[in-house]
């Protein structure tokens, strides 16, 4: 999957009403329909956004890490870390332990999907 | 219906709208699939994130009285001194640009519910499908005698929605003798952000004990104790402010006199003090009582949970401080920002004909500075139990902080940061 091209198209659907808009609109229909864009896994990972950034592009310079772009086994490996008290933590060891096993697999899976910077 | 085939669908009633020329003389659009009433943190996330949801495909009009947008988090530095009203203020230009958002700056003054139309101060009338209602708090200044003439003269102020108000009670501070007492009231809960006074009132407590440090600061509640991280504030006032803070339950305010700069309570002696800060009961903001929607003892907006629709109005999307809570839900910042995207999946589904999501999940975080240099957090998880039809607190899941410290000091910056970004960027 493409996902550049995705952004590309998401962000020409983002234009007011014009038939340019259309076109490229109708093309994504086609290429955005993936598991990872849908729509309860990207409100579960809107979940985490508050304080990891929309789509986990945090605020650079800030305390919090950015989670687009990190590889899926790290991302999991390290909320279950969180967990179980491997890795210490304030916040997000209590935040964690609101998800089950198979969020916390979505999650990852969604956040390593995201390509890291925003598109310029 | 397939994705394609939704989205079309969708893109054919807003290219409608637009190509059909409906918009008023004034430049405000006549229509909009949604029109968002509000944009604090409730109703601008729920803007953006039903733009981000829908991929731009449903078009959404934002209705805000204020050019720009203040946030009461980190408000409280602003009072202490701490921080400026500029380093709290954010442009709605991301939303304008980045997410395609109609930002109307103008006053919703009422709801025709059967009609589906919004009717603006300035004279426009915008139809919706779908309408997020995110009017935050009205301060019940009559519930407490004396405080609208008070609060009109500028002699005892609230501070509780962040604006010029916040820099008026920050001078109000400054200008304090040494020796003086400032003093802050606490109506019974619920109230807009729970920690949000034991924060002003250590902020404060810790600009007296570098500036006037023969000042003492009063903190009268109406609760039984501290309502939020009652351990955590208890212990930062004993360490850090010894004889400067006093903490005092129970204590209802019933009337203020800004002629004796004095407080009465419904039980205690009255309280004189330099510098008042009285926070009246609260309710939901005054349209969503206007229209009827504030159906639980008239003061909050009861919704269903799964989508924020109001049990009154299907098509009216309650997010923030103006709903009646589920348990344990806070009126906080995060909280709202949690309600919107779960309004704004539902009100995309329901726009495309699909299914809400069956399990949604909200989280909250409220950092609260004891010092200047040092916070401390709540943090709690939310699950939609379909059974119960309620948010219930995950077991095992949230707490506060084990003790105060600087690095939790540079979670709650990088947590403003991020939250505006997510709110408005």
């Amino acid at each position: 999957m493409n996902l550049d091209l995705v952004e590309i198209a998401a962000r020409a659907a983002r234009w007011p009403w014009h038939w340019t808009g259309l076109v490229l609109l109708c093309a994504w229909g086609t290429v955005a329909a993936q598991p990872v864009r849908t729509t309860p896994t990207r409100s579960l990972a809107a979940t985490c956004a508050a304080c990891h950034g929309t789509d986990g592009r945090a605020v650079e310079g800030q305390a919090m890490p950015a989670l687009a772009g990190l590889a899926r086994e790290r991302i999991a490996a390290e909320l279950r870390a969180f967990r179980e008290g491997s890795r210490p933590g304030t916040v997000m060891p209590q935040i964690v332990k609101g998800y089950s096993d198979p969020q916390i697999d979505a999650l990852a899976a969604y956040f390593a999907g995201v390509p890291a910077r925003s598109t310029p | 219906m397939k994705r394609r085939e939704m989205v079309q669908g969708l893109l054919s009633g807003g290219a409608l709208a637009a190509l059909g020329g409906c918009a008023t003389p004034t430049g405000v659009p006549a229509s909009a699939k949604v029109v968002v009433i509000g944009a604090g943190y409730g109703g601008a996330t729920a803007a953006k994130y039903v733009r981000l949801f829908s991929e731009g495909a449903v078009d959404v009009v934002v209705v805000e009285p204020q050019a720009a947008f203040v946030s009461c988090p980190m408000s409280n530095l602003v009072v202490g001194g701490l921080r400026s009203l500029d380093d709290i203020t954010r442009s709605y230009d991301g939303l304008r640009k980045r997410h395609g958002v109609t930002v109307v700056q103008d006053a919703a003054v009422s709801i025709d519910l059967q009609g589906k139309q919004v009717m603006l101060a300035r004279g426009a009338r915008i139809r919706y499908d779908k309408l997020v209602l995110a009017p935050g708090v009205e301060l019940m200044f009559d519930a407490v005698q004396g405080l609208a003439q008070a609060q009109a003269e500028g002699r005892v102020l609230q501070a509780w929605k962040a604006g010029p108000e916040t820099e008026a009670l920050a001078r109000q501070v400054q200008a304090m003798r040494d020796g003086g007492v400032f003093a802050i009231t606490i109506p019974e809960a619920p109230y807009r952000c729970p920690p949000g006074p034991y924060e002003r009132a250590s902020v404060v407590a810790a600009y007296l004990k570098q500036h006037k440090p023969r000042s003492k600061v009063l903190i009268l509640d109406a609760n039984p104790d501290v309502v939020s991280k009652p351990g955590l504030f208890k212990k930062a006032w004993a360490d850090l402010y010894p004889g400067l803070v006093e903490y005092r339950p129970l204590h209802k305010t019933a009337a203020v006199d800004a002629r004796t700069m004095s407080v009465k309570f419904e039980l205690s002696e009255d309280v004189k003090a330099d510098v008042l800060n009285v926070l009246p009961p609260m309710r939901a903001g005054a349209l969503a009582v206007q229209a009827g929607l504030a159906n639980a003892n008239q003061r909050w907006c009861q919704v269903d949970y799964a989508s924020f629709a109001s049990v009154l109005a299907r098509d009216v999307h309650v997010v923030g401080d103006s709903i009646l809570a589920a348990p344990l839900m806070p009126k906080s910042a995060h909280m709202a920002n949690a309600h919107a995207k779960v309004a704004a999946a539902a009100i995309v589904a329901e726009l495309s004909g699909g299914p809400i999501d069956a399990r949604p999940m909200l989280t909250n975080t409220c950092y609260s500075f004891v010092s200047e240099s040092e916070a401390i957090h709540v943090a709690s998880v939310h699950e939609f139990v379909a059974a119960e039809q309620t948010f219930k607190s995950v077991p095992g899941s949230g707490g506060v902080s084990s003790a105060r410290s600087a690095a939790e000091a540079a979670y709650a910056l990088g947590w403003a940061a991020n939250i505006w970004a997510d709110t408005l960027g």
